[in-house]
């Protein structure tokens, strides 16, 4: 009990002085989380309404795989982008093991599945003759995509913020594949690995808790712009 | 030269998977009429629609838009963008009215004050200008279906295609939306297709009929002739038994209407003005008849008739009378038998001025 308190006490402090380390590695966990959460939104809505509205043979076992992939371990995922990366790997070449930009990748490869499979419901719930309707508006196959998307934007940001939510807290593979450096790839979660392996329970706590504020943030933000214009 | 068939349709097929939806062998809607497709669920009639807005692709035949043959994507792009179509549901997207309006607007690329002109106008068409800064999605049933009407007539379009466009509204409110369309069609002179299953929807509104049971068009006509002379006794249940007669309201005084009809004139009770067009529905089992007018006959109505034609149907007889106007009549065996009618027989005929149900119509 004492050494919550303690960590609080602690987290309190490194807050307070804004401490230089923690600053840095908290940046840095929530650029490269809202980068690779971006590539992913990217990825993930726009291939997941193409499934969504397309009409192909396997389609069923392409949905069933996307849903899969809603729940692909980070060490697997670790483990795949740093055996390609590897220096004598297919893209060893561009030598970016142990680099933030790994990590960007390894989570982008995390979080893509699951922005695509909340975002595949999220079309396939709209009434189906909505589809319809908005092309007899004389909308272009494109425009009504875009008023679709525009339409499920609600589930949409649940998407983004299941999304982020995974790989802001996701270890496995930010440690493998960014190594944990100091001062350059060390991230909230592979330090509050570190600490808690060295015993310094106190700033391992201290960094949980910053780590549950800024996911906190985030989707406070998020959720913010979600309710914006709630429908009745 | 103006094009006087807005759609038709030549040996259409629809496929769903392996099954046949739509087989039209011929149709053809005019410029300028409303014209209904009625029949029972699963007739074709939302398929149909489909197909002349350019939303399904037929499997063979041909569709053509104001003569020219749809053929192609672009084709069914250029129909997409003059024709619209209203479905079943109001389908409003979750912004507001004013948006909802301006869509197919935008789609168009529009100019920004020429949308603004436009949904104003649609707004003002459908008595709803104050719902403009609304949520599409707080509205109630009514006024969610004047926004998806006032969307569809926003666009201005050539031809203007609705799927049950009363469904699930209740009774006063279906009223003044048929009243609004009505008048709204009548400005606009804008081509309308609609599926109904409503008769007296499709009295009301309807100039031309298209009766369609799976997949198929039964029968096509005028609405009289549908109503009056159904080809066979499933349409004949579908459309009801009442004979329907077109009239015109002669005078009017204190609620008595004379209404004349061919050459005849009849009295029935109503608040239409004179110079008013009407249609007026009588049921076959208000109507008596008799061998002569000597018994007691308390009606206003009374006329000699010709019997065209006895059907047996069950316990009694329907008659298919000939009195200046075709009327239908029930009898029971009995009183067909003491009345010794056979076809081609003169008798006489007779219902009550409160017998006639009097609607309004504007063709």
């Amino acid at each position: 009990m004492e050494l919550i308190l303690e960590g609080i006490k602690k987290a309190f402090e490194l807050i307070v002085s804004l401490d230089p380390e923690v600053l840095g590695i908290t940046l840095l966990s929530l650029q490269v989380s809202g980068l690779a959460t971006f590539i992913s939104l990217v990825l993930g809505v726009s291939a997941g309404t193409v499934v969504a509205l397309a009409n192909f043979r396997g389609r069923k076992f392409v949905i069933s795989l996307i849903n899969t992939g809603m729940g692909l371990p980070p060490v697997v995922v670790g483990l795949f982008v740093t055996i390609m990366i590897w220096r004598n790997g297919p893209f060893g070449f561009l030598e970016i093991l142990y680099t933030p930009l790994a990590i960007i990748i390894a989570q982008a490869i995390i979080a893509t599945p699951i922005i695509m499979g909340i975002s595949l419901a999220a079309i396939q719930q709209l009434p189906e003759n909505l589809r319809l309707q908005i092309l007899s508006l004389g909308a272009t196959r494109l425009q009504m995509v875009w008023v679709l998307i525009k339409e499920a934007r609600l589930p949409l940001l649940a998407a983004v913020m299941a999304g982020f939510g995974g790989v802001i807290s996701e270890v496995g593979a930010s440690i493998m594949v960014g190594g944990n450096i100091k001062g350059y790839s060390r991230v909230l979660t592979t330090a509050t690995v570190m600490e808690t392996g060295k015993g310094n329970f106190d700033v391992a706590i201290a960094l949980g808790i910053i780590l549950l504020l800024l996911a906190f943030m985030v989707n406070l933000v998020l959720t913010q712009i979600q309710q914006r214009q709630r429908p009745r | 030269m103006k094009v006087e068939n807005i759609i038709k349709i030549e040996n259409l097929l629809v496929q769903r998977g392996d099954v046949t939806v739509l087989n039209i062998s011929e149709l053809t809607v005019e410029r300028g009429k409303i014209f209904a497709l009625i029949g029972p669920n699963g007739a074709g009639k939302s398929t149909t629609i489909l197909t002349m807005a350019g939303l399904l692709k037929p499997w063979q035949g041909q569709l053509y838009f104001q003569d020219m043959l749809i053929n192609s994507h672009v084709d069914r792009m250029m129909l997409r963008r003059n024709a619209a179509v209203v479905f079943q549901e109001p389908l409003l997207l979750s912004c507001s009215v004013h948006e909802n309006i301006a869509l197919g607007l935008k789609f168009r690329k529009g100019k920004k004050d020429e949308i603004k002109k436009r949904v104003g106008e649609s707004l003002d068409y459908f008595g709803i200008a104050q719902l403009e800064k609304r949520s599409a999605k707080s509205l109630s049933g009514g006024e969610a279906r004047r926004v998806s009407l006032a969307r569809a007539f926003a666009l201005k379009p050539q031809l203007i295609l609705l799927d049950e466009p009363f469904n699930s509204l209740d009774p006063p409110t279906r009223e003044a939306v048929i009243d609004d369309l009505q008048r709204i069609l009548k400005e606009t002179k804008i081509t309308a297709v609609m599926a109904l299953h409503d008769r007296e929807e499709t009295l009301r509104l309807a100039q031309d009929v298209a009766f369609m049971d799976s997949g198929k068009i039964v029968q096509s006509g005028t609405t009289a002739k549908i109503f009056n002379q159904p080809a066979d006794e499933f349409i004949a249940n579908f459309v009801g038994t009442e004979s329907v007669l077109e009239g015109t309201v002669k005078n009017n005084a204190n609620g008595l209407m004379e209404i004349s009809i061919n050459s005849k004139v009849i009295e029935a009770v109503g608040n239409s003005s004179a110079g008013q067009k009407v249609f007026c529905c009588v049921r076959p089992e208000n109507v008596t008849v008799s061998k002569d007018t000597q018994g007691k006959i308390s009606a206003r109505n009374v006329f000699e008739a010709k019997v065209q034609k006895i059907v047996r149907q069950g316990f009694f007889y329907k008659l298919v009378l000939d009195c200046g106007f075709s009327l239908t009549a029930y009898i029971t065996q009995p009183s067909c038998e003491d009345l010794q009618l056979e076809e081609g027989a003169s008798i006489i005929t007779s219902f009550k001025a409160t017998a006639v149900h009097v609607m309004r119509r504007e063709k």
